[in-house]
C-alpha cells in the first residue's frame, strides 16, 4: 500500500511525458533504458537537465537536435564517461549508480562514438576480438603457458570474430590494420565491434556521418537487421534526418540540454516547437 | 590460417631462430677458443640487456605508458640475487652454483614484482605521464636507499639495518653500504642467461598474442573505447608493468651475479634511458628490435674502446645514424626492394612452417 502511495507521489513528481515511445510490443517488459531526472552541470553550466527517457527492450530510438544540444553529453551520462550530478541511469531496471564505464558496459550497454575511436594499430579481427573480451575469457598463464584452454578459447573467439563479420560483409578485411581501412568501414567496424561485447542496448553516436546516401542506406538495413536479428534496443543520434525518420520508432528532441518533444516520426516533424529549435522562431508583423 | 597469424608465426620463428643459433655459434667459438676475451665477458650482460629491454618493451611499446626507471627493478633484483646468493652459500651451505643462481633470479623476479606492483597500484590509475615522474623518482629512491643498506648473515639468518653498527658482530656482511654488496660469487653462466631471454621471448610474444596482451594494447591505442568495451584498463596496465618488473628483477639478478661486486651507482637513470634507447632503437612493439639493439648498443660501446675519449662521440654518431637511415623511407624501400628475393624464399618455406607449427598445436 505504502509503495504504492510512494509511487504515486513519484508519479505526481516526474509528469510522464505524455508521448511515452515505448513500442507496443516492448510495453509490458522491463524497459532496456530508464532515465529520471538525469542531468549534468559543468561549472554552472546545465549541459543536460532534466533527461527523462525510457526505451522499450527492442525499440530504436532517435536523439536529435541542433549542435550543442547536448546530445553526445547524454550518451557520456549513459555510459558513466561522466558521473550525473542529478538522476538516475537504469539499464535493465538496475541503477548504474556510482559504476564504472567497465561495469555499465558488463551491464548491456555498448556504444560507438562520434569521432571514432577504434584500436587503430590493432587488426580488424582484433578490434573485435576486444568486444568478445568478457564473453570468450581465460586467464593470462593460460595464455603464455599456451595451455588447452588457450587453444579452445582463441578458436571460439575467431570464429565469433568473423561470423560477425561476415554478418557486415567485413570478413575479408579481417586482417587489415583498422587504422588503414576506409572510412564507412571504420564506421561499420566500431558498430561490429560494440556488437561484440552482446550488448542489450546499443548506442550510436552518429553512425552516418561522412556517409554517402547510398552508405547511409546500407547503414539503414544494417541498423534494421541489427534489431531483428539481435533483438536488442538502439539509441542513436543523427543528423541525417532521412536515417532518423526513416527507422527509428520513437525520436526525442534535445535543445540546451532539455527534452523538448518526444514521439513518433510523423509527430515530431509537426511540431512547431521543434521546427522553431531548427529554424528559428518566425518574426512577428 | 589467416594472413596475420602467418605474419606472426614467422616471426616468431625469426625471432626464436636468431636467438638459438646465435647461442649455438657462440657456444662453438667458447668451445674452439675462438673468441675475443671481451666480447666472452659481454655475453651475460648481453642476456641480461635483452631481457631489459624485451621488458621495457612491453611497458612502452604494448601498454604506450613510459617508464623511466626500469634501471630500478634491475637493481632491486641484483641486489636480491646479490644476498639470496650470499645466503644460501654462506648462511645455508649450497655449494652448487647453478642452483644458487636459478633460486636467486627467481628471487630477484619475485621482489622485483612486489616492488612494481606496490608502485603500479596508485600510479597506473591516474591519466598522463605521471607513470613517468614516479618511476623516475623510484629509481633515484632505490639508488639512494641501497646506498645506506647493510645486509649480513649469520647462522643462516638475515640481518637487515640502515645502520652499519647495528648488524651482530659476528656476521658475514652481504651488502656494505656504498660499496654495494661485496664478495659476491660470480656464479651467472651464459647458458642461464640465454635461458633466461628464451623464457622472457615466449613470455611476452605468447603475452601480447593473448587475450591478456590484445586487452593490453587496446588501452594503449584508445583508453576510452577499451573501457566502453568492458577492458579493465588499470588491471591490464598493471599486468604489463608488473610483468616487466619481474622480468627487470630477473635480469638484475643474472647481471649483479656476474661480478664479484653490486655497487648502486651502476643502476643510475641514464640506465634507465639506456634501456629506452634500446627500445626506441629497436622499435616500439617490436620484439626483435630490442632483442637485437641490445645487442649491438652493448657491444658497440667495447668495439669502440679504441678511440678512447671519442667513445661517447662516436656512440651517439652511431646512433643517429642507424635511426635516420632505419626510418628514411627511400632507403627503407631499396631495403624492401633488396630483400624481395628473400622473401620470396621464405614464401616457399611457409608451406612447411605451416605444417610445422600444425603438429606443435596438437
Amino acid at each position: 500500500m505504502s509503495e504504492q502511495k510512494k509511487h504515486r507521489s513519484d508519479t505526481k513528481m516526474v509528469p510522464v511525458p505524455s508521448h511515452s515511445i515505448v513500442p507496443e510490443r516492448d510495453v509490458d517488459e522491463i524497459p532496456v533504458l530508464e532515465t529520471r531526472h538525469l542531468g549534468i552541470e559543468f561549472g554552472g553550466l546545465k549541459a543536460v537537465d532534466d533527461f527523462n527517457l525510457t526505451i522499450g527492450k527492442t525499440e530504436i530510438a532517435g536523439l536529435i537536435g541542433p549542435n550543442g544540444a547536448g546530445k553526445t553529453t547524454v550518451f557520456n551520462l549513459l555510459t558513466k564517461v561522466y558521473e550525473p550530478t542529478t538522476g538516475a541511469v537504469l539499464i535493465n531496471g538496475r541503477d548504474l549508480h556510482g559504476m564504472s564505464i567497465v561495469q555499465a558496459s558488463r551491464l548491456g550497454i555498448a556504444r560507438t562514438f562520434q569521432n571514432i575511436r577504434l584500436f587503430d594499430k590493432m587488426t580488424v579481427e582484433e578490434n573485435v576480438r576486444i568486444g568478445l573480451h568478457n564473453q570468450i575469457r581465460y586467464d593470462m598463464f593460460s595464455g603464455i603457458l599456451r595451455l588447452p584452454r588457450y587453444w579452445k578459447q582463441e578458436k571460439r573467439q575467431h570464429e565469433r570474430a568473423m561470423e560477425l563479420l561476415d554478418l557486415f560483409g567485413m570478413q575479408d578485411l579481417a586482417d587489415e590494420v583498422s587504422g588503414s581501412l576506409p572510412y564507412g568501414a571504420q564506421r561499420r567496424l566500431e558498430i561490429v565491434r560494440a556488437l561484440a561485447t552482446d550488448p542489450k542496448l546499443l548506442l550510436l553516436d552518429e553512425p552516418a556521418a561522412g556517409m554517402n546516401p547510398h552508405e547511409t542506406e546500407e547503414l539503414m538495413e544494417n541498423i534494421a537487421k541489427i534489431r531483428n536479428l539481435f533483438k536488442i534496443a538502439i539509441l542513436l543520434i543523427e543528423h541525417d534526418m532521412s536515417l532518423v525518420m526513416g527507422v527509428c520508432e520513437g525520436i526525442c528532441v534535445l535543445n540546451f540540454g532539455k527534452i523538448i518533444a518526444k514521439g513518433t516520426a510523423d509527430e515530431i516533424q509537426a511540431n512547431p516547437a521543434v521546427i522553431e529549435a531548427y529554424l528559428g522562431k518566425k518574426k512577428e508583423g | 590460417m589467416t594472413r596475420a597469424k602467418r605474419k606472426r608465426l614467422i616471426y616468431n620463428l625469426v625471432t626464436f631462430g636468431l636467438v638459438i643459433a646465435a647461442f649455438i655459434i657462440l657456444q662453438n667459438m667458447i668451445a674452439t677458443k675462438s673468441i675475443s676475451r671481451s666480447l666472452k665477458g659481454q655475453l651475460v650482460p648481453i642476456c641480461a640487456w635483452i631481457v631489459m629491454a624485451v621488458s621495457l618493451n612491453l611497458v612502452i611499446g604494448f601498454s604506450g605508458e613510459l617508464s623511466l626507471g626500469h634501471a630500478g627493478f634491475m637493481s632491486v633484483g641484483a641486489y636480491t640475487g646479490a644476498v639470496i646468493s650470499g645466503w644460501l652459500l654462506n648462511g645455508m651451505n649450497m655449494e652448487d652454483p647453478t642452483l644458487r643462481l636459478v633460486l636467486a633470479i627467481l628471487c630477484g623476479g619475485v621482489v622485483a614484482g612486489i616492488v612494481g606492483a606496490l608502485i603500479g597500484i596508485p600510479v597506473l590509475r591516474l591519466r598522463g605521464d605521471y607513470l613517468a615522474i614516479v618511476t623516475l623518482a623510484f629509481g633515484e629512491i632505490i639508488r639512494s636507499l641501497v646506498n645506506v643498506l647493510y645486509v649480513g648473515t649469520a647462522d643462516g639468518r638475515l640481518y637487515f639495518s640502515f645502520l652499519k653498527n647495528r648488524l651482530p658482530d659476528n656476521v658475514t656482511i652481504l651488502v656494505d653500504g656504498a660499496k654495494g654488496a661485496v664478495k659476491v660469487k660470480p656464479v651467472s653462466t651464459f647458458t642461464v642467461g640465454f635461458i633466461l631471454v628464451l623464457i622472457t621471448l615466449v613470455i611476452v610474444l605468447n603475452l601480447v598474442h593473448s587475450r591478456a596482451g590484445r586487452a593490453i594494447q587496446a588501452t594503449r591505442d584508445n583508453r576510452i573505447a577499451a573501457e566502453s568495451m568492458g577492458v579493465s584498463v588499470t588491471r591490464y596496465k598493471m599486468m604489463a608493468f608488473v610483468t616487466a618488473a619481474v622480468l627487470a628483477g630477473m635480469a638484475g639478478a643474472l647481471y649483479g651475479l656476474n661480478a664479484s661486486t653490486v655497487i648502486p651507482t651502476q643502476f643510475t637513470f641514464n640506465q634507465s634511458i639506456n634501456v629506452l634507447v634500446f627500445v626506441v632503437l629497436g622499435g616500439l612493439g617490436n620484439v626483435l628490435g630490442s632483442v637485437i639493439s641490445a645487442t649491438f648498443l652493448t657491444i658497440l660501446p667495447e668495439v669502440l674502446r679504441e678511440f678512447a675519449d671519442y667513445r661517447m662521440l662516436v656512440y651517439a654518431v652511431v646512433l643517429i645514424l642507424v635511426m635516420i637511415f632505419t626510418n628514411n623511407p627511400l632507403i627503407r624501400s631499396i631495403a624492401n626492394r633488396a630483400f624481395a628475393p628473400v622473401k620470396a624464399l621464405f614464401r616457399g618455406k611457409k608451406a612447411a612452417a605451416k605444417e610445422n607449427k600444425g603438429g606443435d598445436a596438437q
